[in-house]
């Protein structure tokens, strides 16, 4: 046995990387081509069916008002389903113990598995608004911005997703974040109507929720138009998706129900 | 930091404690392993055993105390420390999704160590392995499940292996095969520790053994010291006439009679030689046909020590 074979630091993040990757790569009709399929079929109904009898934003189809909150949505289901589900699933198997026996450190286990989420949630986002081209032509007036905000949106439900695996006593449990949390939110965030068409107090309360935030200022980086300015959108996204990752960072490094 | 304390510890553990939910289940451990040799850590089932393996592999946090293995600390040098120790878990720990080759060298990968296929080949061919490369673990028997996870504890050349009931549940061969390559991997120069419940095997196996209690460490000693200094001799003659009670004068003996009177148990106790009592019984007229001696083991001073007979 070699007492010390070469130790290269960074080769603990790329491996949990790469496997994090392969691991939704592998299930890539669950992970990938589900979600698609999904968001296929909204668009299909609101571009195609829908989208001509209704008009909310003037100026605009429906299907370029909706395309962009679908994409959106796309990115935050995904990020959120990768992180949970793969740390859930190593929990409630035992392998996260393959992990904790190894010098990978409590910054590269967070890095590692948010990047990969992000990856797959940016990927379902590329392949949802390269499908919408079909129905509906985005102006796209700050893609920089869009981009931006797509990808705090994914570093954002990153690490709820975290937050999430690590709270979740079991599987009903984690659902019921997706199902009673998150899916909630997103559909009264405003993917599918500007909340500025709502009456008080739902246009009032809608401003409480978090998920507005993203979505509005995603799409309004995309058609040029919000219900809010992208300063307060931008701020308020950043602000979470702070207090998410160190809310993550801190469960992670104390080892809370991770180590017993 | 590195903290000197004796040039040949792989492994040092002070007082360490751990409790669930306020009930204790590690109380003040104190023991140490020199690099090199092979250590056994025995119990009962509830006796702290795996709870403090969890604590040394950084699977469980430490209640207090210290563990330093090969002069670090195990809590602020955790990164260097798990570099140094391979572990192989009690429950059977793989990953689904991925084939023996490609679970094998993302492990190498977890510890920092570029994957070495000179030496992942080595160790598939050693642990029969090597026909089931590309196979998912998911389609893996559980004999093959086990010996996957000792491949996987050695991937990054540990200094330090540590054995987890390994062979729980695992037919006599495999057992076997797997102790030959345990035993030629410390020949090597690896360190091992382990906890096993076949007692015989750790007679056999270990240079030195820890015995542990209701939490506590109750013997901490060199196996064959341990086994010489409280094992008992049982001395069983076959007599050519039956006796209806036992001869007189032997009640440190505690004599015994079977057979219908023609076999008579005496216990001898340690250290004692068969010689004089024998002289004793033929001086006394007694005839005897034959003479059987039988030495208790590791598992008789087990059952003594931690108060199991009887249930």
């Amino acid at each position: 046995m070699s007492a010390d074979s070469k130790y290269y630091p960074w080769l603990p993040f790329v491996t949990l990387l790469r496997k994090e990757i392969l691991r939704f790569m592998r299930v890539s009709t669950q992970t990938l081509l589900t979600p698609i399929v999904t968001a296929s079929l909204y668009l299909f109904v609101f571009g195609a069916t829908l989208g001509d009898r209704l008009h909310v934003l003037p100026g605009f189809s429906y299907a370029q008002f909706v395309v962009p909150g679908l994409i959106i949505m796309g990115v935050i289901n995904n990020t959120f389903a990768n992180t949970s589900s793969s740390l859930f699933m190593s929990r409630y198997l035992g392998g996260i113990v393959d992990l904790l026996v190894t010098p990978v450190s409590p910054p590269q286990f967070i890095m590692a598995y948010t990047l990969a989420a992000m990856l797959r949630g940016l990927l379902v986002g590329t392949v949802v608004w390269l499908i919408s081209t079909v129905f509906a032509a985005l102006p796209w007036e700050s893609p920089l911005l869009a981009v931006l905000m797509a990808v705090i949106a994914s570093f954002l439900f990153a690490q709820f997703g975290l937050i999430a695996a690590i709270y979740a006593h079991n599987f009903d449990t984690l659902s019921m974040y997706s199902n009673f949390l998150i899916l909630p939110l997103v559909y009264l965030g405003g993917v599918f109507y500007p909340i500025s068409i709502l009456p008080d107090p739902w246009g009032t309360f809608s401003y409480l929720n978090p998920l507005f935030y993203l979505i509005d200022g995603f799409r309004h980086a995309i058609i040029g138009v919000g219900d809010t300015s992208y300063l307060v959108a931008f701020g308020v996204s950043f602000g979470i998706a702070t207090i998410l990752f160190f809310w993550a960072a801190w469960l992670i490094g104390k080892g809370y129900r991770l180590r017993a | 930091m590195r903290l000197y304390i004796r040039a040949m510890d792989a492994l040092v553990i002070k007082k360490l404690c751990k409790s669930f939910d306020d009930v204790p289940v590690v109380k003040g451990v104190d023991f140490a392993i020199k690099e090199g040799e092979i250590f056994g850590l025995l119990g009962p089932n509830g006796a702290g055993k795996s709870t403090t393996i969890n604590m040394i592999a950084g699977v469980v946090r430490l209640g207090s105390g210290s563990i330093t293995a090969f002069g670090y600390d195990n809590q602020k040098d955790y990164r260097y420390t798990r570099r140094m120790l391979g572990v192989v878990h009690q429950e059977i720990v793989i990953d689904n999704f991925f084939t023996v080759n490609q679970a094998l060298r993302m492990h190498a990968g977890y510890y920092g160590v570029k994957d070495d296929p000179a030496w992942r080949h080595l160790l598939v061919d050693r642990l029969g392995l090597k026909p089931h490369l590309n196979k998912v673990m998911l389609k893996l028997s559980g004999g093959l499940k086990r010996r996957f996870m000792i491949a996987k504890a050695l991937i990054h050349r540990p200094r330090l292996l540590i054995l987890d009931e390994p062979t729980a549940g695992v037919d006599v061969e495999l057992r076997h095969g797997l102790w030959a390559f345990v035993r030629e991997i410390n020949q090597q120069g690896t360190t091992i520790l382990l906890t096993t419940h076949y007692l015989e095997e750790a007679e056999q196996m270990c240079d030195r053994v820890g015995i542990m209690n209701h939490g506590e460490l109750i013997a901490l000693e060199n196996t064959q010291a341990l086994i010489r200094r409280l094992a008992n001799r049982q001395l069983s003659l076959w007599l050519d006439n039956p006796l209806l009670v036992p001869p007189a004068g032997l009640e440190q003996y505690s004599p015994k009679l079977k057979e219908e009177g023609m076999l008579l148990l005496l216990h001898l106790p340690s250290g004692e030689g068969a010689g004089p009592v024998l002289r004793k019984l033929t001086e006394s007229g007694m005839r005897i046909r034959d003479v059987e001696t039988e030495q208790s083991g590791l598992e008789e001073i087990f059952i003594h020590l931690t108060g199991l007979e009887g249930g």
